[in-house]
């Protein structure tokens, strides 16, 4: 019987032993979720739709190009963005079957129907084509943000599809949350536009304006109070370069007021209509907008050649280089908003690990308190038994890399009361054993044969309980779950069989005729 | 050392209309509780919204926060202290889809009456409705999910009866614990959902050492009845359901005092669970079993 220490006491120790190397040293074995060392949890949903929008209107634009190239006269192209159909309308009836066979080069387009009238055609964007724009969204989303995350500089970020159309975005230890956020989600969409000088602005705030023309604001906010004031702006809606053509982005610094702003390089197709717009409208205000916002709007003094332009706005240097950042990263292909935001600062983190620890230490010592003087030295055994259970429990969450909550410590905590609820089941039956007659032997021999069908039965349904926890819970939760599971595994291979094999090794060095039990 | 003695023959059974009256009381104070409440309060993670915690160097007034507050026109919120003095706890009722970052807009529209280096943003969670109603749902099923998980083994490893009666001693537990959570004026957030499945787990540990007990003494085959059979089960298995829930009892008394105020309504739900748990184990399981064994032979 005892032969079976034999391989029960190296294989306990080495058990022991991976679990000390797999977590030692703890505070670079184990990792902290984001509620225990501070950090920034995104759900981020990607607006597809506007994606979608997006593309119907180059896709107008470009229908409008084909059709006036072949000196066809279009009257409109209109884009109905519900029903994502294209609506073109001809002055001459004569034109609608050339205009089909522009129409040919669109695959993703099919026709609906024809106006009555003989002069128009509706076409509509097919769904696989929906379907592809907005999966492009997300992905394409995906890589931007990521990029500005990487260029922002944290460690160990997690970004990552969720779902359909969401994002998930995990900084740990991001010190600056609203920078973060302003990084991660600005859409970034540069735009150049002419300002309509020919139109009064007064008019067109109160409601006279051209449909060629649109109000945008500057926002300026006050550096001192915060306050935000708005400039309205009456520009031509059309725009004449995009941050597509960009090539570069960087924070330089006025020479004059040491003011930082951010230098623009275009490829050579933007160069060239950089070039050809300043060219044709000098002295004409040229307004530069980012997502709707208008940073500038400088006066042309000269033909601009080389690609080179520039964004002033009264910047702080942190805000012009986190502008270059994204300017360098790309536009989002569609605007995001922010579905879930959960952000803990450093010292409450820090301030949770404390009090998890505190709160494991004073629990911890009642329980090992009161199970030694309650079942004397098996008790000892129980404590020897728990003291090896937190040690696996450190192993695990080092080997499968799962991250330390608060609810976690908490799990820890549980861990430590239900770990020597199995104990106590054992020992229980052994006293009961003892009372009817059997000797130590056959006592502990029952105790623990019997007591451990209803250890299991009774550890597993919280087990299900943990599992269905770690499948549905996130973040926090997860980490609950997961030391839960840990926890009860672990649980049952020291309570049964770690204190069986210290009961058999102590009884195989000498006969004992009482039990301290 | 005994706390409790060995031979015990408390008639648990007899004591059938006591234990069943002081359960149909503590659902019924809970159900009336959340009925007068207008339904459970949902945390911010069912129900949308925007929680920010600060921390002030001293002490702050809660009414001069409040009028800080009304200059940006955030709807609704509710203003608290948090553990401390200088810890506070603003929630609003809206979600900020937008871009901006709700825990600076707040430190930035107290700045007039506080000293802004004074206040730290210490935790944002902002959820939207959408989000919400996704984390409901998810958290329903989740139990849901436990439940028949359980279920299924209790009725693998017992009889379906057996099942059937830890299910009405665990719907009695999280009945009782919601009740004491509407009764205390606590919110569901997913942290205490997570609670929820661990008394739903835990508090079947100890049903089923009773059961098991049954089971094992049911197998001798005595001239006692099922009543009778049940009630010498439960004292033979007394103590060990009082020292095993009064341990974890212990570890989670050390979470609710020192954990901190994070957590403080988890471990809350664990107490009120544990020792509900304990209670159903001992009175409301195995009369339910009597109750339907004697249904099944009549």
């Amino acid at each position: 019987m005892y032969k079976d220490l034999k391989w029960k006491i190296p294989l306990i120790l080495g058990v022991l032993l991976g679990a000390v190397w797999l977590s030692y040293p703890l505070k670079e074995k184990i990792a902290l979720g984001l509620d225990l060392q501070g950090g920034m949890h995104l759900v981020l949903e990607v607006k597809v739709e506007k994606a979608v929008e997006a593309s119907l209107d180059r896709i107008a634009d470009d229908i409008k190009r084909d059709i006036t190239e072949e000196d066809l006269e279009v009257d409109r192209v209109k884009v109905l963005f519900s029903t994502r159909q294209v609506n073109i309308r001809m002055v001459d009836n004569l034109d609608l079957p050339p205009v089909k066979t522009i129409l040919g080069n669109y695959p993703f387009l099919s026709m609906v129907s024809e106006d009555s009238d003989g002069l128009g055609l509706v076409y509509q964007m097919t769904l696989d084509q929906v379907k592809q724009i907005e999966q492009n969204a997300v992905s394409q989303g995906l890589e931007t943000i990521r990029n500005r995350v990487d260029q922002f500089g944290v460690s160990e970020p997690t970004i990552q599809a969720q779902g359909e159309n969401r994002i998930l975005v995990q900084l740990p230890g991001v010190k600056d949350p609203e920078r973060a956020i302003n990084l991660i989600g600005k859409t970034a969409r540069l735009e150049f536009k002419l300002l309509d000088e020919e139109n009064s602005l007064q008019k067109a705030l109160a409601g006279d304006m051209d449909e060629e023309s649109e109000i945008l604001n500057q926002r300026i906010v006050d550096k001192e109070t915060g306050a935000v004031t708005k400039e309205a702006f009456l520009l031509k809606k059309r725009t004449v370069l995009t941050g597509e053509t960009l090539t570069g982005a960087e924070v330089r610094f006025d020479s004059d007021f040491n003011e930082p702003y951010v230098a623009l390089n275009f490829n050579s197709v933007g160069a060239m209509i950089f070039q050809q717009v300043t060219r044709e409208n000098i002295k004409k205000r040229l307004a530069i907008v980012l997502d709707d916002n208008v940073y500038s709007a400088p006066v042309i003094q000269d033909e601009i050649a080389g690609g080179r332009a520039q964004i002033t706005g009264r910047f702080t240097s942190e805000e012009a280089r986190d502008l270059a950042i994204i300017l360098r990263a790309g536009a989002l292909p569609a605007p995001v908003i922010i579905l879930e935001n959960r952000t803990v600062g450093p010292s409450l983190g820090q301030d949770s690990i404390n009090k998890g620890i505190t709160s494991i230490i004073y629990g911890g010592l009642v329980v090992v308190a009161f199970i030694a003087v309650y079942y004397k030295l098996s008790g000892i055994i129980a404590v020897i038994a728990l003291f090896l259970n937190i040690v696996l429990l450190a192993g695990a969450l080092a080997y499968f890399g799962a991250a330390l909550t608060l609810p976690g410590i908490a799990g820890i905590i549980l861990t430590v009361g239900m770990a020597i609820d199995a104990n106590v089941l054992v020992f229980e039956r052994i006293r009961e054993e003892l009372r009817i007659g059997k000797t130590v032997r056959a006592a502990i021999d029952a105790g623990f044969s019997k007591a451990f069908r209803t250890i299991v039965d009774a550890n597993i349904t919280t087990f299900i309980a943990a599992v269905v926890l770690f499948q549905f819970g996130t973040g926090p939760i997860k980490g609950f779950a997961i030391t839960l599971c840990i926890g009860i595994a672990a649980s049952m291979f020291t309570a049964v069989f770690v204190s069986r094999t210290i009961f058999d090794g102590t009884m195989s060095q000498r006969k004992l005729d009482k039990l301290s039990i | 050392m005994k706390i409790i003695s060995s031979e015990t023959h408390f008639d648990f059974m007899g004591k059938i209309k006591i234990t069943l009256a002081i359960s149909g009381l503590m659902i019924l104070v809970g159900l009336t509780s959340i009925v007068m409440s207008g339904g459970l309060k949902y945390g911010i993670d069912f129900s949308g919204g925007t929680l920010v915690q600060l921390q002030f160097k001293t002490p702050p007034n809660i009414e001069e926060i409040r009028g800080g507050l009304k200059s940006i026109g955030l709807g609704e919120s509710t203003i608290q202290e948090f553990g401390t003095k200088r810890d506070i706890l603003i929630r609003v009722q809206r979600s900020e889809e937008k871009l901006e970052a709700v825990g600076s807009k707040i430190r930035n529209s107290l700045g007039k009456k506080f000293n802004k280096q004074d206040i730290t943003v210490e935790r944002v969670e902002m959820v939207g409705p959408k989000v919400g109603s996704d984390l409901r749902e998810k958290a329903l099923l989740s139990i849901l999910y436990a439940v028949i998980g359980i279920v299924i083994y209790i009725s693998w490893r017992f009889e379906l009866r057996y099942a059937a009666a830890a299910i009405i001693a665990l719907v009695h537990d999280v009945w009782v614990t919601m009740g004491a959570f509407s009764l205390f004026d606590k919110e569901f957030t997913l942290v205490i959902v997570a609670a929820f499945l661990t008394i739903i787990g835990y508090s079947l540990n100890d049903t089923i050492v009773v059961f098991d007990r049954i089971r094992e003494n049911l197998r001798r085959k005595g001239k006692n009845t099922l009543a009778q059979t049940i009630n010498i089960s439960i004292n033979q298995t007394l103590s060990r359901t009082l020292l095993t829930s009064g341990t974890t009892l212990l570890v989670v008394l050390s979470l609710f005092f020192f954990g901190g105020e994070i957590i403080h309504d988890f471990s809350f739900a664990l107490l009120v669970g544990v020792l509900v748990g304990t209670y159903s184990s001992i009175f409301i399981a195995s009369v339910f079993l009597v109750f339907l064994d004697s249904r099944r032979r009549a």
